[in-house]
């Protein structure tokens, strides 16, 4: 098919000056080979180029049915998002303890022997409260969430944006996270 | 005796045929590709591991950066009704040719007030002219609250089912700026919303 008759007055005698007969048959290996390239790259961005979902559940705000459910604090890990990409953790309650002022590359750690720990002492499931302060921007809230879905904590976290203590204020204020 | 003998055939295929349908192939998907609408609100978007992917009906995303407010709700039908639910309650009449122009826009951000003149626009002017000011989205005049509150019952009415609702947050946005957006939701009683992310390797 790729081809041209190129044999035009072939048949006739005499000596004339020939032109050379070049095949006009082109090797449409590559061609091919690039457009199944193309093929596969458009078949795949189309598929893939849809964005992922992070499903986030807050806790219902009614403003008549003001009840708080109280932690265990033998079991309870708070996180706080600050300033700067920041987080400061600490177990149990606030003020009793003294936060940990960490980055988001080496929470994982601490959520991963807070878990282990947890699950030693009181054979239960890790609870997770992130507290994220009017510091953090969306990225570290985004961030945290991913890191506790690495991490392996199926209990839902509770995300208290609400009751933020002043001794969590305060002590966010002198490191300088608020 | 004579062997018999096999006649040496040219290994070369004749790959026209196979060129013709690759490039059939490839100018589907290349015109398929590309029939994304640009967001009119630049956003970057943080990357997650979550592997669930965001549906493309029933829904309705927020846009949020530099302190405004886009939305979006998928689909022509629901556009088209919500946007005839807020004109009822703002007493703006739109004509159906404004419903149909409308119905094909998808992310937009400005005050229901200017949205006439917005949509009489076309695409190139409605960037260039600084009319996308974002939803007014504060207490005394909460327009955004009225346009998710309005296009859930759209969805609710037109494909009865609950609508879900979407953050694709800018990634360096202030955390108040988006527990702003998350309260109004929450004041309609939307608890659980998703958040939309970037794919990221483990």
């Amino acid at each position: 098919m790729a081809e041209l008759d190129t044999s035009s007055g072939g048949g006739k005698k005499g000596g004339k000056v020939r032109s050379k007969k070049a095949s006009t048959k082109v090797d449409l290996t590559a061609m091919v080979d690039l457009a199944f390239l193309l093929i596969t790259f458009f078949m795949l961005t189309t598929t893939l180029n849809k964005p992922q979902a992070m499903d986030i559940a807050k806790p219902d705000k009614d403003d008549k049915n003001d009840q708080k459910l109280e932690l265990r604090a033998s079991q309870t890990m708070t996180i706080l998002l600050g300033k700067n990409n920041k987080v400061a953790w600490y177990m149990g309650e606030a003020g009793k303890s003294a936060p940990n002022i960490q980055n988001f590359t080496e929470i994982r750690k601490s959520i991963l022997d807070n878990k282990q720990k947890v699950k030693a002492t009181t054979g239960k499931d890790i609870v997770m409260v992130i507290k994220p302060t009017a510091g953090a921007n969306y990225k570290n809230f985004v961030d945290i969430m991913d890191e506790l879905n690495i991490t392996g904590i199926k209990t839902a976290p509770a995300i208290d944006d609400e009751n933020i203590t002043d001794a969590e204020k305060s002590f966010l204020k002198s490191q300088g996270l608020l | 005796m004579s062997r018999a003998k096999v006649a040496r055939k040219s290994t070369s295929i004749d790959m026209t045929a196979m060129c013709d349908v690759s490039f059939l192939l490839l100018t589907y998907f290349i015109l398929s590709a590309t029939a994304k609408q640009p967001d009119p609100l630049d956003v970057k978007v943080p990357s997650s591991t979550y592997k669930i992917k965001v549906p493309e009906k029933d829904i309705a995303i927020l846009t949020i950066g530099k302190d405004k407010v886009f939305f979006e709700a998928a689909g022509p039908d629901i556009r088209a009704a919500t946007l005839d639910k807020m004109g009822e309650q703002y007493k703006i009449s739109f004509t159906p040719e404004e419903k149909k122009r409308f119905s094909v826009i998808a992310s937009f951000g400005v005050p229901i007030q200017s949205l006439k003149k917005f949509i009489a626009m076309d695409a190139g002017e409605r960037k260039k002219s600084g009319i996308e000011t974002g939803i007014p989205a504060d207490s005394l005049n909460n327009q955004l609250a009225d346009w998710i509150l309005q296009s859930r019952k759209s969805v609710a009415e037109l494909h009865s089912q609950g609508m879900r609702v979407s953050i694709k947050g800018d990634g360096s946005e202030g955390y108040p700026t988006i527990k702003k957006i998350v309260d109004i939701l929450q004041k309609q009683k939307i608890n659980k919303f998703s958040l939309i992310t970037t794919a990221e390797g483990k």
